[in-house]
């Protein structure tokens, strides 16, 4: 014998109306034979047999109504032999309710930083210079090109594509000389059509090739997001660790100059808050190249945020083989016991220049550079706020919902008993990017607004 | 893999040829995604099965007939309805059913469900929960064939709903520009969920689609595992010697509502009853091996060994148990 059940035809459905049977006791049914008509929470609909056999007996009459989900229905004489037994009920739950699904037994707790994984294991330090390298000037620009054309010659699989990158030589000159090096098997000049080729990048990492994914702006890669998050960043747990997609999505960040609102947006919140995707923002060219080949050699899907008012900047790069700084690993970049500043790409300039003028009048900020986003270094952010007991973030994107909130967030969480002053923030104006040079101005955060923050937080009267 | 050991249809009109063998296990393959999807979709009404799930029924013979072309290192791709080409592709029932069910030996490990699903053993690279997202990621696919030097293909599906997403072009357009080897199936079942295809679409020729960038294209009869297979064939021949990707809208019908909580309203019960009846992919393929002397013999071993299969999945699906809650924070992130 077989039972039919009142099936649950909706993810809500808890009981229904048994409108129809289109079969009575002593008719044969088969498997896809329409039996009953049933009412569920949104419409009526049609049930099919599943099991084959004789009707033994009808269980709940035609018009019954609050049939409950899971009640026997109906009764087959089963066919016997190789016929399938009725499932039995194991679910946890009978109905689709959502509240019923979350585990009861405690989920392993994840240590302040947020979700287990993203926290640094092992200890993270940058690569020594050994005595006697040679420190070479180098611009933001060539170092992010010196990263790729290095890993390029290292693993075949590394690849470069997106819009102006091979034969116009790279639209801000990031990829300079790549095509001539490489070919354009592996230097690739894409259409302008962002969501698609950050679709085919995502689909020929899950092949298994490392694609560097520019976009010309991490503006126009807005179009591209959904790839970015739903089909890079979920993939290796929607598989359950299958399939990985070990991509590279770089370019210009954050405010250009006099470019408006459409082209100046900063995304370091909008990437830092997915699971799944690693985000790193460098500030100078050392990190910049050790940032990028530690990230084409990352399994994971990278957001590389760089900054166009960075790339022509010079600065230091240790002339040594495989220069590779570590993901996930904030930097101290002025040592200081007054107040804790926090900055990212190119606020960290305007942070180290704050820095200086408040150490003239007698405050000693510490400046860490966060450099990477996702996972966010926060013992390094929270040590050096136990040191000084004040904070002060900066960063060049709105402030709600913001990279400093989050900073802020764990602070106060982590070391509320350290905090001598409410921490604050230092971000754009609350406005979409004017074009107008001083509104543009007005609205960016600036090494005044720094310094003025940190007279606050450390009750400093002007 | 199932290369079909099918010598060429005759090109033109001649009626596209299959051995006896070829055509039982078509019968068998289809005979199991439809028995798979029945108890799939019994298992949801019963609440073992959450969230939504899209069956199958009725589109058997597209996923079995172009999987009678893939050869070891092809790659599928597909949108949300995707148990079908998951069984056709060779993954094993019991994991794609206890993914369905949301337990540990799911083939994502219950993280996925129903539209998550992936096996790189099988070339099977998703399960695609976002509508067209699969069609450039299948280019790309085709894109790390071609980079490699290999003559593999992407098959590349995705529904009449879909082809009205923009970045299906754009990924035409690439495909085109730098000849990928990708077969672009387009599943035209008529409804985008609840929407026609004269109601969401100004052509409704699907297969010239891709006229605008120079790709071609042909419309098969979808309920007829034949006529797939042998456009199939001449699509991925066409691709493997590096001429560049190819549309094939494949005409077929679902029976069953979008997702499982449908009415299905917008179409008329005649309609459907009007598909079973006189197109029903599994009949066909039954008249046919009637026609090459199969008979009931042939079939019981065949019907049997598929209800054990799937009774076997359904055990497994229920058995399993749900992932340990340790599971909720691995596979975020790839170990270095």
């Amino acid at each position: 014998m077989t039972d039919i059940l009142m099936p649950a035809l909706s993810p809500t459905m808890e009981e229904g109306t048994l409108t129809k049977w289109h079969i009575k006791a002593g008719d044969t049914v088969k498997a896809g034979d329409v039996i009953a008509e049933i009412e569920t929470d949104k419409a009526t609909m049609e049930v099919e047999a599943v099991d084959e056999g004789e009707v033994a007996e009808i269980l709940v009459a035609e018009g019954s109504e609050g049939v409950k989900v899971n009640t026997p229905i109906a009764r087959l004489k089963g066919e016997g032999g190789g016929a399938a037994p009725a499932p039995q009920q194991a679910a946890p739950q009978a109905s689709g309710d959502p509240e019923k699904t979350a585990p009861e037994a405690a989920a392993p707790e994840p240590e302040g930083e947020g979700p287990a994984p993203v926290t640094p294991k092992a200890e993270l330090k940058d690569p020594e210079v050994p005595a006697g390298a040679k420190l070479v000037k180098t611009t933001v620009r060539d170092a992010l090109r010196d990263a790729m054309a290095e890993e390029m010659r290292r693993d075949e699989s590394v690849f470069l594509m997106g819009e102006e990158v091979a034969q116009y030589q790279g639209a801000y000159k990031v990829s300079r000389e790549l095509l001539q090096e490489f070919g354009d098997r592996r230097v690739v000049d894409t259409p302008i059509t962002e969501y698609g080729f950050a679709g085919l990048g995502v689909g020929a990492s899950m092949a298994g090739l490392k694609p560097i994914v520019e976009f010309m702006t991490f503006n126009f890669a807005m179009q591209a997001i959904d790839h970015i998050i739903n089909s890079a960043a979920k993939t290796l747990y929607m598989s359950g660790g299958q399939i990985r997609c070990p991509i590279v999505f770089r370019g210009p960040n954050g405010a250009a100059a006099r470019v408006a609102a459409q082209h100046s947006q900063d995304y370091s919140a909008w990437y830092a808050q997915i699971p799944g995707l690693k985000v790193i923002a460098p500030y100078d060219a050392a990190d910049a190249k050790g940032l990028l080949k530690a990230a084409i050699r990352d399994p994971n899907p990278v957001v590389f945020l760089e900054h166009e008012m960075m790339y022509g900047v010079e600065f230091d790069v240790p002339d040594v083989e495989d220069w590779i700084v570590p993901i996930g690993k904030a930097k101290v970049r002025r040592e200081g016991g007054d107040v804790t500043i926090t900055a990212h790409s190119r606020m960290v300039g305007l942070a180290l220049k704050a820095a200086e003028e408040l150490a003239a009048q007698g405050i000693e900020a510490e400046v860490v550079d966060l450099r990477t986003l996702r996972p966010l270094d926060h013992e390094t952010i929270l040590e050096s706020v136990k040191k000084t007991n004040r904070l002060v973030s900066v960063e060049e994107g709105w402030g709600p919902m913001g990279v400093g909130a989050e900073i802020c967030a764990r602070v106060v969480e982590h070391a509320f008993d350290y905090l001598d002053a409410p921490p604050l923030r230092v971000h754009q104006e609350d406005v979409p990017m004017p074009y107008a040079a001083n509104l543009e101005a007005l609205s960016l955060p600036s090494v005044e607004k720094i310094v003025q923050a940190v007279k606050k937080v450390t009750y400093v009267q002007d | 893999m199932a290369k079909a050991a099918a010598k060429k249809a005759a090109p033109g009109k001649g009626a596209p040829q299959a051995s006896k063998e070829e055509l039982l296990r078509f019968y068998r393959e289809m005979l199991l995604i439809r028995r798979f999807e029945e108890r799939a979709g019994q298992l949801y009404g019963m609440g073992l099965i959450g969230g939504f799930c899209h069956l199958y029924i009725g589109q058997e013979a597209v996923a079995v007939g172009l999987q009678a072309t893939f050869k070891q290192g092809d790659q599928v791709i597909t949108g949300y309805r995707d148990h079908g080409h998951m069984l056709a592709a060779g993954m094993d029932p019991k994991e794609v059913m206890a993914e369905l069910t949301g337990r540990i030996g799911g083939s994502s490990k219950g993280k996925g469900g129903s539209m998550h699903m992936f096996d790189v053993a099988t070339g099977f690279y998703g399960g695609h929960g976002i509508v067209g997202a699969q069609v450039p990621l299948g280019a790309g696919l085709a894109f790390a064939n071609k980079y490699r030097g290999t003559d593999n293909v992407s098959f590349t599906y995705f529904g009449d709903g879909a082809a009205n997403q923009g970045q299906v072009y754009e990924a035409f357009n690439m495909a085109q520009l730098w000849k990928l080897p990708v077969i672009f199936i387009i599943e035209n079942n008529q409804y985008a969920m609840g929407t026609s295809i004269e109601r969401s679409s100004a052509t409704t020729d699907l297969s010239q689609r891709g006229a605008s960038f120079g790709i071609p294209g042909e419309q098969v009869d979808g309920m007829d595992v034949l006529a797939v297979r042998d456009a199939a064939e001449r699509a991925v021949a066409r691709a493997r010697a590096g001429e560049g990707p190819f549309i094939l809208e494949v005409k077929t019908y679902r029976y069953r509502g979008h997702s499982m909580s449908d009415p299905a309203k917008y179409r008329t019960k005649e309609e459907v009853d009007e598909v079973k009846k006189t197109r029903d992919p599994i009949e066909h393929v039954k008249m046919l091996l009637d026609r090459a002397g199969a008979t009931e013999a042939d079939l019981k071993p065949i019907e049997d060994e598929v209800k054990v299969i799937v009774a076997e999945a359904v055990q497994f699906a229920q058995e399993s148990p749900e992932p340990d809650p340790s599971e909720l924070y691995t596979d975020v992130y790839q170990e270095a």
